[in-house]
């Protein structure tokens, strides 16, 4: 539209501006990453690189061992919540795609009663019963274990609302076809609405990657000892009170290597990402 | 709704929904409702007598003076977050939203925020915040203005909301975005060419046909600052100076967690689940009729 192109100088100010104002935190931590804890503490750490990043996130990912920390190693930390996100993701598309499908393409008594319960966790964040899951979780003995960390945050009704939407838009005379080539509904589901399904499949799996690698209460309740320790808990346990004399180059570093994993899945995935965002939340 | 052919089997539908209703059962229904059994209970600290004692529960947590002030710090911070992210995420979506050199980077460029979790937004706001080394508090000092979010609660809270609202702009600025691109371009036309200048055409256009995106995002920011900002005051304030930047959601922590005072803490709980179920279903209200099958 030529019509929106008048003026453009003032909007690209704004927006450069804006684009700094996100980036420059992160700057920030990646030139702190690059120097010494004892130039950081003194408040003197110049905003230009400096020669130590190679050592600096050596420490923090083998061994997170400074001269005040006593951390976990970052490698560890990342791996935990890797494997965390993936769980996460992996699961609750897997049982929301298997509930969609029996929601959409059969008819059963108590359809509507049980796509309402599922539809009622919609309204309660995990914040909020996070008192007696915790106590659920002890009860079943599932403290400090991996399935303890994964599995309650599998319960929601997002990916079932969204793959329901979508399988209700596969046309009738797909069903017919595949009835009268003697295909049954496991058949159906692994041939057709499976593959149908892939791009929204990659959309969730964005979403539910940040969702879970961004994890705090739970993670923080739940893991106990360090070996399933989050690498977003690991930094702000790092971190501690935050006095100036603590190893910030370590932090910083450890900062970076946090940020990395869902920033890249964002970007690299930008396409599915945004479309499952406008997608999963309306 | 109901497609019109189903297929015929009896037992398979059962089976599918059975992972995530198990799982719903375990970790939704079963806990929520013993959330809701233990706000009637009182427990003695050591766990060895429990009473039934009604209402008796929301009654101590709601006149609780400590309560009342979370409460503020909640409506304080929760406002304050919601206003700046929308206000800056609708600026800069309008501005994105122009045809102009190099609109898909910066929409890259300013979306990437959503990635980060909120306790690392607010690690990496103490690299400019800390009195001693962030490049920002520094300077403040240095002009002579006592600044030290550890000690100065209003100073904690600033830094809350700014490390809060600074990660969640990147979601609204998507949301903005997608709404506007959704305006039809002939509406936009005919209004430039009844001679309507930027402002007017936003004022007049533009706002008014994406109230539905800002009414949705007025919902989820407030849950947003309610509920997900737990990590922000957690690595920051823990809920400090004093009580300066105790949340409800924080409360509801210290309460069960760690002065395991179980019975308000499940009260607290489900005021929580009520505040946020009628925000959900306001908004779920609002957007009903508008949901788009393509």
């Amino acid at each position: 539209m030529i019509a929106k192109q008048t003026r453009n100088l003032p909007v690209h100010v704004i927006l450069v501006i804006a684009v700094l104002i996100f980036a420059f935190p992160v700057y920030l931590a990646l030139i702190g990453s690059t120097w010494d804890a004892g130039r950081i503490g003194r408040g003197q750490m110049p905003l230009t690189p400096g020669p130590d990043l190679i050592q600096n996130y050596t420490n923090a990912l083998t061994s997170a061992r400074g001269g005040r920390i006593i951390g976990n190693p970052v490698q560890n930390l990342l791996w935990n919540s890797a494997r965390m996100a993936l769980a996460i993701a992996i699961g609750k598309i897997v049982i929301s795609v298997l509930s969609a499908y029996a929601v959409a393409f059969f008819r059963f008594p108590l359809r509507s009663f049980f796509f309402g319960m599922i539809f009622l966790t919609l309204m309660l964040p995990i914040e909020v019963r996070i008192a007696p899951t915790y106590k659920v979780m002890s009860d079943l003995g599932l403290i400090n274990s991996f399935a303890g960390l994964t599995v309650p945050l599998m319960a929601s009704a997002t990916g079932t609302l969204l793959f329901r939407q979508f399988f209700l838009t596969i046309p009738d005379e797909y069903v017919e076809a595949a009835k009268v080539d003697g295909a049954g509904p496991l058949r159906f589901f692994w041939s057709i609405a499976l593959p149908l399904s892939r791009t929204n499949i990659a959309a969730l799996f964005v979403i539910l990657f940040i969702y879970g690698w961004n994890q705090y209460l739970w993670p923080l309740l739940v893991t106990t000892g360090r070996d399933l320790e989050t690498i977003v808990i690991g930094i702000v346990k790092m971190m501690g009170s935050g006095e100036a004399q603590t190893d910030w180059n370590l932090i910083m570093a450890s900062t970076v290597l946090a940020l990395i994993p869902p920033v890249l899945v964002v970007i690299l995935m930008q396409q599915w990402f945004v479309r499952g965002l406008v997608q999963t939340e309306k | 709704m109901q497609r019109r052919v189903v297929f015929p089997n009896r037992l398979l539908p059962y089976l599918l929904l059975l992972p995530q209703l198990a799982i719903t059962t375990v970790f939704f229904f079963w806990p929520a409702s013993q959330a809701i059994y233990q706000s009637l209970l009182r427990q003695d600290p050591f766990g060895l007598r429990t009473q039934f004692v009604f209402l008796q529960n929301f009654q101590s947590v709601l006149s609780d003076p400590l309560y009342i002030e979370a409460f503020q710090v909640t409506a304080v911070f929760s406002i304050s977050v919601t206003l700046f992210v929308m206000m800056l995420a609708l600026l800069f979506a309008v501005m994105a939203d122009r045809q102009i050199r190099g609109a898909p980077a910066y929409k890259t460029l300013l979306l990437w925020p959503y990635a980060l979790a909120p306790a690392v937004a607010a690690v990496l706001w103490v690299f400019i915040f800390h009195p001693s080394i962030g490049i920002l508090g520094k300077a403040l000092n240095g002009l002579g203005l006592k600044w030290d979010y550890q000690l100065n609660g209003v100073q904690a809270l600033v830094l809350i909301v700014v490390a809060s609202a600074w990660k969640q702009i990147a979601h609204n600025f998507l949301f903005f975005l997608a709404g506007l691109q959704s305006v039809p371009p002939a509406i936009v036309e005919a209004a430039l060419i009844d001679g309507a200048g930027a402002w007017k055409l936003f004022r007049k256009i533009l706002f008014p046909l994406i109230s539905p995106t800002t009414f949705y995002l007025l919902t989820i920011n407030l849950v947003f600052s309610f509920f997900d900002t737990f990590g922000v005051i957690h690595a920051l304030t823990h809920g400090g100076p004093g009580r300066a930047t105790t949340t409800l959601m924080y409360k509801v922590y210290m309460d069960g967690y760690v002065n395991l005072n179980l019975g308000e803490s499940a009260a607290q709980s489900v005021v929580l689940m009520l505040i946020v179920s009628a925000l959900v279903w306001i908004q779920f209200r609002s957007t009903e009729g508008k949901v788009h099958y393509s």
